[in-house]
């Protein structure tokens, strides 16, 4: 203890309280149904799932509920392969940009069931669910590959952006 | 629809910061360690607790004088807390205040001890060390106004 100190430990901590309101609560309540329902924009047509209350490009609400499809593209991932504070799951694993049938936004979520390194921009993929079923989005345990053929980059660039 | 309500979610958000002190909050920090109050002495010649590396008067660069100040001091503000937070430094209910210990031009955020009746600002102060001090803020457990 004759050393200078030189460091300190900082932690910080926030303890809330997150009501999902009526969008996110639909959202949750169909997913009891093994349903993936989102909203889509009267203006760009765009369905976002996740759904949103409103269209962030548009500015107007989003009454229309759409359900969308189980099965999607990888747009993007990333392989986590370090251990950090708090974490669920066990590295190596992959966290991908999914962008399902009928859907214009990603969803963030695990692809399971396969070797991290086999995880590629393209690769189709299909929701499979935890049981028993929460209103939490983690009842979809993770995406596995479907082995369909991989969706060309032309087909879902527009999305990446 | 009509379960919108039943959608709460609580959560925990938390960070393991560690932070480098720099060698002067360092050495503050060690003088602490030890059961000391040092301050450090601007170019225009006052003293800052806690210590800091900048005149933030002026923006030049503090020397290297350090001055031993405390252990006690006088309230100059404070604030009573009913309902100590969860890590907040005292468990029972206490006043957040700036103290301006002897001998120090500025004034430093702690805690001081109740019981209520006795806070005031000008009250006469004294530093409480922790038992058990491992180079960190609380090692200074807390202030208590003197009788």
């Amino acid at each position: 203890m004759s050393e200078p100190v030189q460091r300190v430990l900082g932690p910080v901590a926030l303890d809330y309280t997150v009501h999902a309101g009526s969008v996110t609560g639909a959202f949750l309540e169909a997913l009891l149904d093994k349903r993936l329902v989102g909203r889509r924009c009267p203006s760009c047509a765009k369905v976002f799932l996740p759904p949103r209350g409103a269209c962030p490009t548009c500015a107007v609400p989003m009454p229309e509920a759409v359900e969308v499809g189980q099965r999607g593209v990888v747009t993007t991932f990333s392989v986590i392969r370090i251990p950090f504070d708090g974490q669920v799951l066990t590295p190596p694993y992959a966290a991908a940009h999914i962008v399902l049938d009928g859907a214009d936004t990603p969803l963030l979520h695990i692809v399971g069931e396969c070797d991290v390194d086999t995880v590629r921009m393209g690769m189709r993929v299909e929701a499979v669910w935890a049981d028993p079923i929460e209103p939490t989005l983690a009842s979809v345990r993770y995406f596995r590959p479907t082995g369909e053929p991989d969706v060309a980059w032309d087909a879902f660039k527009e999305h990446l952006g | 629809m009509a379960r919108d309500a039943d959608f709460v979610a609580r959560f925990h958000l938390a960070y393991t910061y560690k932070r480098s002190t720099g060698p002067v909050i360092g050495r503050f920090l060690t003088s602490l360690r030890e059961g000391r109050l040092e301050g450090v002495r601007t170019a225009s010649g006052e003293v800052l607790v806690p210590a800091r590396a900048y005149d933030p008067r002026d923006g030049r660069a503090t020397t290297d004088a350090w001055v031993d100040v405390g252990p006690e001091g006088t309230i100059t503000t404070w604030t009573w807390i009913d309902a100590p937070a969860a890590g907040a430094p005292l468990d029972a209910p206490f006043a957040w205040a700036l103290v301006r210990l002897d001998g120090a031009d500025t004034p430093m955020l702690h805690a001081v001890r109740g019981p209520r009746a006795a806070i005031a600002t000008g009250a006469r102060v004294r530093a409480v060390f922790a038992d058990h001090r491992e180079g960190g803020i609380r090692d200074l457990s807390c202030f208590e106004v003197i009788p």
